[in-house]
């Protein structure tokens, strides 16, 4: 098994893991939106959904067994995903001790060069929603397994859904710039379909973004409640 | 002394097998503990020092570049010949031949032409092999589009790149071997001279353009690949650092220089805009496949191109030569283009240019065509002229190219001096008086790729154990005195820069040694050019210091050369009383204007020994002896 | 045109830089930006100043030995790229403020002026960027029929002029353009199978010791002069990962 620490050793290869990781934690976070959209159908769809989440593929596995074994999955996948950003951002900082007095970008998007900032910033809100409507630590009227509860009268404080919109708007660019850079990242070319990859990225991008910013929303304005 | 050609005897299409049949080998196991120097990585060089390395021996390559890949090959833009006859067109080895000596206005050795013709079939697949990227037909085999001077299609093309292309393929090589550990490269690095020991060329002196150092290298044989001399003109299509030094120096140490009046003006070029203009710009002689060269009939038409009706249009080449047409040779060409702007009929707003028009062929085969043939030498034209040649015509005006002229070498590539070894455009071997279009490439590859590599064995096995280390005082000596050259160009410290002088040199030869020539300018030139070498070293201003990079240093030793080579090339002019291919003088024109040789007086290779600074140099004359070919008076016609 | 640049002067490698200012007078809006500096380095010496230093040869854009940041773009032109010597003074404005920067890597050292080491792209070709075939050894040229588009496209790569715009112009002083063209020329072509993957392997590994990795900014293929396409990063790194999970004797024998 050398050659996996020999791959993951190259630029090239953190760059694969990188977005390896990044398309698992994009299809997650996509299912999490879809699934999240119950919130329109009322308490009772959400919560069971949420239900129905713990007790997935019981009884063969134990009740919450799926759901930690996708937390686990989604933690290596964190971790991978920060350390070879964090490593090749230190190579890259190594390639250019001086810089210019003044540089133009001509090609980069604003989506691009934001990548770094965009996944702090995800990060902590990350930290901030596990303690937030997993745990509740982090909210002042938290009802264990009543996430619709919790969901309405947390977005119902006006400075935490400006957060999570934010933080979700940053998702969107990071995503707008990640789901593209991927497809190269992995040597996906392909002359018929690398048009294709700018619009995958941005449909995809604008979906995940609107709709988890329509949670807050729809909290704020009183269309859930 | 005797310059002896050492033309292997025997029927044309046998000599070169025979010459390698002769020569002595050098054991392979032997091969690493012979030290050889090449100097200049492009086509030739770079050839050269890769195939050297391949062949076990320990080479050492210099180049005044940062890197090999930048050699001035580089910007060969058209395509490279070889008698492949993939066309099926009637083309063969003896048919290149043929039309490469009569090219050259037969003032080429036809032993050497005829090698030239056989390698370029291995050319071909050497550079395929390596990855040359030369268009291909929708089949997959190779294309071919044709040239100036010849009536068959034999020119192998990668876009309008061929030579940034085939220098990769060499390049490549040349890296393969360095990373071997055969070839050490040495950049920035120029040769400012060449030491001969006991007759033998041992090492040269080079100083490192990074740092500023002098410094010795030793090895038992030197190999230059130095390039051509066009810059004397200041103005020409070469890079901007292409100079004489190294076999000018060369020269100076013993090598005769040979025909250095052959100066090829290339017919299209983007005329010059103004006086700040650094360097011409070519556009590839491909563009005549398509382009039509046109004037208008009358005196002062100030009218634009497209208002100038078809019937008010001098077409003078398809005029005066019907049967090639807008493809005759670049001499012709040059020289006619130059005739009507001289009549007041030039085009463009200095009156100095012609119209090279596409619009007959975009409307035959259409702009997609076009751009797929020339799309980027249009646009390059479009950058720097800011028209857009689709829909005005281009202008052109012939400007220096190439020169044929170099040091004189023999079957073997080696000059007089024993050990001192010239290919490519260094040497005069090839192109008589006129070089075909797309014969550079070729050229500079044969005698890198294939003949200078097994020839120069000969000469190393017969020095096997008379090694020479760079403690000798013949070192020493030059490096002495390289270092006095640069101190006196830096304690000069005059008010002139060296670009006004060179600039002042390059108008002096274009107006008495450039595309016609008369016996009363050139004695005038002759005096001008030597007036101005006196001042250039009383008061020209070089800044700054030897240890250090210094670029104005740089030019100054190499337009410091020039002014040398200029009188040379003036006197060479003067004495060859005849018209050969690029040589045109004008006393000396057959009835309609076209080139009169006198093959009685001037069947010959004029190669100079230099005597000293202050004396006339010595002419030798190696006679042109041709079994093969018939003399005649070229006809375009 | 008169403008004002203000050139980046540094005496050595180990010599503190800074930037100067300098009038450039009498500009006539057809020359090259080079010719425009050789102007100002006329009326330098003149003046007893020492002149700005930059390579350059060609003067066609073909030989890669220009390049400079021209108010922070590689090679100065934001339309079409090109080479420094091909664009033209006519793209600017009259009493234009215009900084002048060497390229910034820590592969390119600065040896004087604007002049810096590229030698690190020499290096990486010196790895594998080749065809292991010696002189004389070469099949006949027809023997290997090549696709045209297949051609084509290892031209599109093999046009690479080996400039260092791509690196000075990326915001992580990647050779990544660079470097994928010259595996993509060679690796496209039947020629170049045989060493495909050991090629991409050595290649990368010794631009990895020097340049900075790719985040698919795609500055490079902005400046790139002769407009190379960023799909060759992708290429590369495809063929970078597939060589990484073949077995070594795969990649021994060009499977």
């Amino acid at each position: 098994m050398t050659w996996v620490g020999n791959f993951y050793r190259s630029a090239i290869g953190k760059k694969a893991v990188m977005a390896v990781t990044g398309v698992i934690l994009f299809g997650w976070i996509f299912l999490h939106m879809v699934g999240n959209l119950k919130l329109y159908l009322g308490p009772e769809h959400l919560n069971e959904y949420a239900h129905w989440l713990q007790t997935l593929g019981s009884p063969a596995v134990p009740n919450k067994g799926m759901l930690w074994i996708s937390r686990i999955v989604l933690l290596v996948c964190v971790v991978f995903h920060i350390h070879s950003a964090v490593a090749l951002t230190i190579v890259n900082r190594k390639a250019r001790p001086v810089g210019y007095r003044d540089r133009d970008y001509l090609a980069a998007t604003y989506a691009a060069r934001t990548m770094r900032w965009g996944g702090v910033i995800i990060l902590l809100f990350v930290i901030y929603h596990l303690l937030h409507l997993t745990t509740g630590q982090a909210h002042r009227d938290f009802i264990e397994n009543d996430p619709y509860h919790n969901v309405v009268s947390g977005f119902q404080v006006w400075w935490v859904a400006a957060f999570y919109i934010i933080a979700n708007l940053a998702l969107g660019f990071h995503l707008f710039h990640g789901l593209w850079s991927m497809f190269n990242s992995l040597g996906l070319t392909h002359a018929r379909f690398n048009p294709w990859r700018r619009n995958f990225a941005t449909a995809f991008a604008i979906i995940i973004t609107a709709a988890n910013i329509s949670f807050p929303l729809a909290v704020l304005t009183g269309i859930v409640r | 002394m005797e310059l002896n050609s050492k033309t292997p005897p025997g029927p044309l299409a046998n000599k070169w097998e025979k010459a390698k049949a002769s020569y002595k080998l050098v054991n392979p196991s032997n091969k690493r503990k012979y030290d050889i120097i090449v100097v200049g990585a492009g086509l030739a060089g770079g050839a050269a020092a890769a195939t050297l390395g391949e062949l076990g021996y320990n080479v050492k390559c210099f180049v005044y570049h940062d890197s090999p890949r930048r050699a001035h090959s580089i910007a060969a833009q058209g395509g490279i010949n070889a008698a492949k006859n993939y066309r099926n067109d009637g083309d063969s080895i003896y048919r290149l031949f043929y039309d490469t000596i009569k090219g050259g206005d037969y003032r080429a050795r036809e032993a050497n032409v005829y090698r030239l013709a056989e390698l370029s079939v291995d050319i071909i697949d050497q550079a395929v092999a390596q990855g040359v990227p030369f268009a291909r037909e929708y089949g997959g085999s190779l294309d071919n589009r044709s040239f100036g001077g010849v009536q068959v299609s034999r020119t192998f093309y990668a876009r309008g790149q061929t030579g940034q292309q085939l220098l990769l393929g060499a390049f490549q090589a040349l890296e393969r071997q360095i990373a071997l550990g055969s070839v050490k490269m040495y950049p920035r690095h120029e040769m400012l001279d060449l030491v001969v020991v006991d007759g033998h060329a041992k090492g040269i002196i080079t100083r490192n353009l990074a740092t500023g150092r002098v410094e010795s290298h030793a090895a038992d044989a030197v190999v230059l690949g130095t390039g051509g001399y066009a810059n004397v003109f200041y103005l020409s299509t070469n890079a901007k650092a292409s100079n004489t030094t190294a076999i000018w120096r060369a020269h100076r140490r013993g090598a005769t220089f040979a025909n250095p009046c052959y100066t090829q003006i290339h017919p299209t070029c983007i005329p010059q805009s103004g006086d700040f203009q650094s360097k011409l710009t070519l556009m590839s002689e491909s563009l005549r496949n398509d382009g039509r060269i046109w004037v208008p009939k009358s005196k002062g038409d100030t009218r634009g191109p497209k208002q100038i009706p078809e019937s008010e249009r001098d077409y003078f080449l398809e005029r005066k030569y019907p049967s090639f047409g807008n493809l005759a040779p670049r001499d012709i060409a040059s020289r006619a283009s130059k005739e009507v702007c001289d009549e007041g009929r030039g085009v463009g707003a200095s009156g100095r240019g012609v119209y090279l028009d596409f619009a007959d062929a975009i409307s035959r085969l259409g702009r997609p065509t076009i751009e797929e043939r020339y799309g980027n030498l249009f646009e390059m034209y479009h950058d720097i002229t800011a028209e857009d040649p689709y829909e005005i015509p281009m202008r052109i005006y012939p400007a220096p190219h190439y020169t044929m002229g170099g040091l004189w070498v023999d079957y073997n590539l080696m000059s007089n001096v024993p050990g001192l070894y010239v290919i490519g455009e260094a040497n005069f071997s090839d192109h008589g008086a006129n070089r075909l279009g797309a014969s550079a490439l070729m050229q500079g590859l044969a005698d890198g790729y294939f003949v200078l590599p097994v020839s120069i064995g000969d000469y190393l096995a017969g020095q096997f154990g008379k090694k020479v280390d760079a403690g000798r005082p013949e070192f020493a000596a030059a490096t002495a005195e390289v270092q006095d050259r640069v101190s006196r160009l830096l304690g000069a410290k005059g008010t002139r820069t060296v670009d006004s002088f060179h600039r002042e040199l390059g108008g002096i030869m274009w107006d008495y040694c450039g595309m016609e020539r008369d016996a009363e300018g050139l004695r005038k030139a002759r005096t001008m050019v030597r007036e101005l070498r006196e001042k250039y070293w009383r008061e020209v201003k070089v800044l700054g210091e030897g240890e250090e990079p210094n670029q104005s240093l740089e030019k100054a030793g190499r337009v410091a050369d020039f002014f040398e080579l200029a009188d040379l090339m003036c006197l060479d002019a003067l004495q060859r009383e005849e018209s050969a291919g690029g040589h045109f003088r004008t006393e000396y024109q057959t009835a309609d204007g076209e080139a009169q040789r006198d093959d009685d007086k001037f069947r010959y290779v004029a190669a100079w020994e230099f005597t000293g600074e202050k004396s006339e140099p010595r002419l030798h004359k190696e006679p042109l002896e041709y079994e093969e070919v018939k003399l005649a008076t070229r006809s375009y016609k | 045109m008169n403008l004002t640049i203000h050139v980046w002067r540094q005496k050595s490698r180990e010599a503190k830089g800074g930037f100067v200012a300098y009038k450039a007078e009498n500009i006539s809006p057809d020359a090259s930006f080079l010719e425009m500096l050789d102007v100002v380095n006329e009326s330098l010496i003149e003046k007893g100043e020492e002149s700005i230093h930059f390579e350059h040869d060609c003067r066609e854009g073909i030989c890669g030995s220009c390049g400079m940041m021209i108010n922070g773009v590689a090679h100065g032109s934001r339309g079409k790229a090109m080479a420094t010597c091909q664009l033209h003074m006519r793209h600017f404005k009259e009493g234009d403020e215009v900084w002048v920067e060497p390229w910034r890597a820590r592969a390119f050292p600065i040896i004087k002026d604007l002049i810096v080491d590229r030698s690190g792209l020499d290096t990486i070709i010196q790895a594998g960027g080749f065809i292991s075939v010696n002189t004389g050894s070469a099949p006949e040229a027809n023997m290997i029929p090549i696709p045209k588009p297949v051609q084509e496209l290892s031209m599109d790569a093999a046009a690479c002029i080996q400039c260092g715009a791509c690196v000075a112009q990326c915001p992580n002083g990647a050779a990544q353009l660079f470097t994928s063209a010259k595996v993509s020329h060679l690796g496209l072509l039947p020629q170049g199978q045989p060493e495909r993957y050991e090629r991409v392997v050595r290649m990368v590994e010794v631009m990895e010791e020097m340049f900075g990795s790719c985040t698919m900014f795609g500055e490079c293929e902005a400046v790139c002069p002769k407009a190379i396409s960023i799909d060759f990063i992708a290429r590369m790194n495809r063929d970078f990962i597939a060589a990484k999970f073949k077995s070594q004797k795969e990649i021994s024998v060009g499977v």
